[in-house]
């Protein structure tokens, strides 16, 4: 209740938090509001938004209806930024919080395979896991999930790291607890807030990610994506540049707010920025 | 003769929402020329807000809203920052209570003493370095020369707060603030640094506000005393008549909770040994590569000592002398290397895995900060009743022993459902002693469980150990730097320094025939000794 009222007190991150309601709407009604396979052959091609009133947002080079697919595809991107964050953070914070909790030779090997992971350009990688396992819809996310949980590992390591040593983990210890209880039930609780913060960029760089794979054709061709309209405006760009333009615009708002409603929950769940 | 600084009905305000609506409500002070002004409270009393009101150096939010600060023909509470920034340094100094965060660590100590005339004055390089060298010799820092080009970290706390002392009587100031500058310092040198504040002060003539929670200190340094609470003055006058004859209820309460460095009567302690520590030796390597070029810390060195059943054990010592590596090799939190810790019968130390976890149950610690032992996300009930979860007991058999155990020390069984945050630091306190109770140990180790408190709380704490030692029969290792604290609850003593145990015994022969060097140093160090062996007679 305190962390809402925290939160509502900025008004960038009630306008993010609106945003996304709003694109989560968007993907909610997309079955009602068009009920036809988005990729379906709809009208003539290359139709100007607002020329006919029956397609508002106009129709890509094959005479897809752009509205339908803007829909449809807000599922789609909601769908690889949430799968694919959730499976970033688990493994991150495990290794992290492994890593962190024991130290000594185990921090080392984790952390060594970390930086390994991080060194490599991680669209290059997600272009190598693509190539191998080919480009469906499950993989792509799960391979985007498997290339962005270095990051949030290293932040769930130092937080553990400041406290393990604190005096609460070393009365648990005295009291007969478990590693693992330790781990996941004392300390994860209080080292999680940063990571939620830190999830919120994932999430964003996992929705761009997508495109860019999309943008490549290297995505799922048989799903209405975002980044797979904006793949086939790319040979109408100069003159019919509505048809990237509107798929390029719901992305960037969606990566706006989610970006939004993360500062908005580190301002709100950080206490030093309290009262100010 | 005209006072240096006076403060009239001065007040200041909170930002709302605070726990009061005035930090300081209608303070009036005056401090003379050569005299040692001690402002005494306990936490939150407005101690530390009086002199940063007349520094104005007071966090956002919080304002003076009436009163006036006047110093020499100004009123500061109405100065324009920029006119405030002449008298700050020049005019009034201060020094802080942990000088490791108040010098920048990046910066040597001669350019931030120099920095004092560079800023106020318009002394060259030279003279500068000159007079920097003339300041470091006076606060008495060995070699003064290499020091100018050392570090802050290359010092010890001592010559630190040296530093500190000679920053700010760089420009001769008229008046010093010093807020608690011996609190985060060893006894022995506590004692050495109010020496020199008194011996400065009495060179210079400076007016000096000095704000402690410690009785001993005021003992030993003040001439005049402002007892403080709740953001009110409510006495005010010489050491000599407010330590002797305090005349408000709550000096008076305050004081009667000085513990005394008279031992109590001993008890009759049994003659047998619960718990045994022979020849417990850590040590500490640091950096080098393959063991060469390391360097060798000698934590704990070959110590040996016995707990009798029923008995208290105080290990006492300053920072560094490694109590509390000891204690924690106690509980097995730290692995000694060598030696053999006997409870009973079983070596705690040959103990592994399951067996480890188990006997975990019979010894248990107490910590000694009472906002980090517990774990803020957990309920205070959950926390006590986790250890006995953990060794067997049902959910709804732990909650019923977690609110008999928060009878047991003092608390509302009917609070076990709020969280840590919403207790006071005396009662964080209270709920680390519940956990530590609820798995029924035999020995109870308390690594400085009183240190963080006030000194009323202190004292009920202590009692409230005393009384549960007796009621259950626990056998207690108490690990304290405070030998008024070690002198109110313990029957044996051992002094350690540098991690070997320098001496030991029952602590009435220690404190009243000291043998060792050490041991008789320690005593001596004691802030305001005198009084602390006399009130009450």
């Amino acid at each position: 209740m305190n962390l809402l009222r925290a939160y509502c007190r900025s008004p960038s991150a009630v306008a993010g938090l609106l945003l996304l309601v709003l694109v989560v709407m968007m993907a909610a009604s997309a079955g009602w509001l068009f009920p036809r396979d988005p990729l379906a052959l709809a009208g003539r091609p290359l139709v100007w938004p607002g020329d006919n009133p029956r397609f508002y947002l106009g129709t890509d080079n094959s005479g897809r209806d752009i509205a339908a697919q803007i829909f449809h595809g807000a599922r789609i991107s909601l769908l690889i930024g949430v799968v694919a964050t959730s499976i970033a953070i688990v493994i991150g914070v495990v290794i992290g919080a492994v890593s962190g909790y024991y130290g000594g030779w185990v921090d080392t090997a984790l952390m060594r395979v970390t930086e390994a992971f991080q060194t490599l350009p991680n669209f290059l990688l997600l272009l190598v896991l693509v190539a191998v396992f080919g480009s469906n819809l499950m993989t792509v996310t799960i391979a985007i999930g498997v290339v962005s949980w270095p990051a949030p590992a290293r932040l769930t390591r130092a937080e553990f790291l400041s406290l393990r040593n604190r005096e609460f983990v070393q009365a648990c210890r005295t009291l007969g607890m478990k590693d693992r209880q330790i781990i996941f039930r004392e300390i994860l609780p209080n080292a999680l807030p940063p990571v939620i913060v830190y999830a919120s960029v994932v999430m964003a760089v996992a929705i761009l990610l997508e495109s860019a794979l999309a943008f490549l054709r290297l995505s799922d061709p048989n799903v209405a994506s975002w980044g797979n309209l904006i793949g086939l405006g790319r040979d109408v760009l100069r003159i019919q540049w509505y048809v990237s333009a509107i798929p390029g615009l719901a992305i960037l708002l969606t990566v706006l707010a989610v970006s939004l409603v993360g500062q908005g929950l580190n301002d709100a769940l950080n206490p030093r920025l309290k009262g100010r | 003769m005209s006072a240096l600084l006076t403060l009239d009905g001065l007040s200041v305000r909170l930002p709302p929402g605070a726990d009061r609506t005035h930090a300081l409500s209608d303070v009036s002070l005056s401090l003379q020329p050569n005299e040692i002004l001690c402002i005494v409270g306990e936490s939150g009393s407005g101690k530390s807000m009086t002199a940063n009101a007349v520094m104005r150096l007071l966090p956002t939010g919080v304002v003076i809203d009436q009163g006036r600060i006047v110093f020499g023909d100004r009123d500061l509470a109405s100065l324009g920052e920029e006119d405030m920034r002449q008298v700050r340094g020049a005019g009034i100094a201060m020094i802080f209570q942990e000088p490791m965060t108040a010098l920048n660590p990046l910066r040597t100590i001669g350019d931030q003493i120099g920095e004092m005339f560079r800023i106020h004055t318009q002394l060259s390089e030279a003279e500068t370095a000159g007079r920097v060298l003339e300041l470091l010799a006076e606060v008495r820092i060995p070699d003064p020369k290499l020091t100018i080009r050392a570090y802050p970290h290359e010092l010890s706390g001592g010559q630190r707060q040296r530093a500190m002392i000679a920053m700010a009587l760089a420009l001769d100031p008229k008046v010093l603030i010093a807020d608690e500058p011996t609190t985060a310092l060893d006894v022995t040198t506590q004692a050495q640094i109010l020496a020199l504040i008194r011996d400065l002060q009495a060179r210079k003539g400076t007016g000096v506000m000095f704000v402690t929670h410690d009785f001993g200190v005021v003992a030993e340094i003040a001439d005049r005393v402002a007892v403080m609470q709740q953001g009110k003055v409510v006495e005010i006058g010489t050491t000599h008549e407010v330590l002797r004859r305090p005349q408000h209820h709550y000096t008076r309460q305050l004081i009667g909770a000085v513990p005394q460095l008279k031992a109590p009567p001993p008890r009759s302690i049994s003659s047998q040994t619960i718990l045994s520590i022979e020849d417990v030796s850590k040590t500490y390597r640091t950096g080098g590569f393959l063991g060469r070029g390391a360097r060798v810390t000698h934590a704990v060195r070959d110590v040996s000592l016995k707990l009798p059943k029923g008995g208290t054990l105080g290990i006492v010592g300053e920072s560094g002398s490694g109590k509390s590596t000891l204690a924690r090799c106690i509980v097995r939190l730290i692995e000694p290397e060598k030696g053999v810790i006997r409870l009973e019968d079983t070596n705690l130390l040959s103990l592994a895995g399951e067996d480890l976890r188990r006997t975990r149950s019979r010894v248990q610690m107490v910590f000694q900060d009472p906002f980090g032992s517990l774990n803020p996300r957990r309920k205070a009930g959950d926390l006590v009743a986790q250890g006995p979860m953990i060794h067997g007991a049902s959910r709804s058999e732990a909650v019923a022993r977690a609110r008999e155990l928060f009878a047991l020390v003092g608390l509302d069984p009917a609070s076990t459902d709020r969280f840590p945050h919403e207790f006071s630091g005396g009662q964080r306190q209270r709920i680390g002693l519940a956990r530590a109770l609820a798995l029924q140990p035999e020995v109870l180790v308390a690594d400085e469980p009183v240190s963080a408190l006030d000194v009323s709380v202190q004292a009920q704490v202590l009692t409230l150990l005393a009384d549960l030692r007796t009621r259950l029969g626990l056998s207690l290792v108490f690990i304290t730097h405070d030998l008024r604290v070690a002198a109110q609850i313990c029957d044996l003593v051992a002094v350690m320094k540098d991690g070997v145990v320098v001496e030991s015994g029952p602590i009435a022969q220690v404190f009243e025939h000291p043998q060792h060097a050490y041991t008789q140093a320690l005593l001596g160090s004691i802030p305001g000794r005198s009084f602390a062996l006399n009130q009450g007679d």
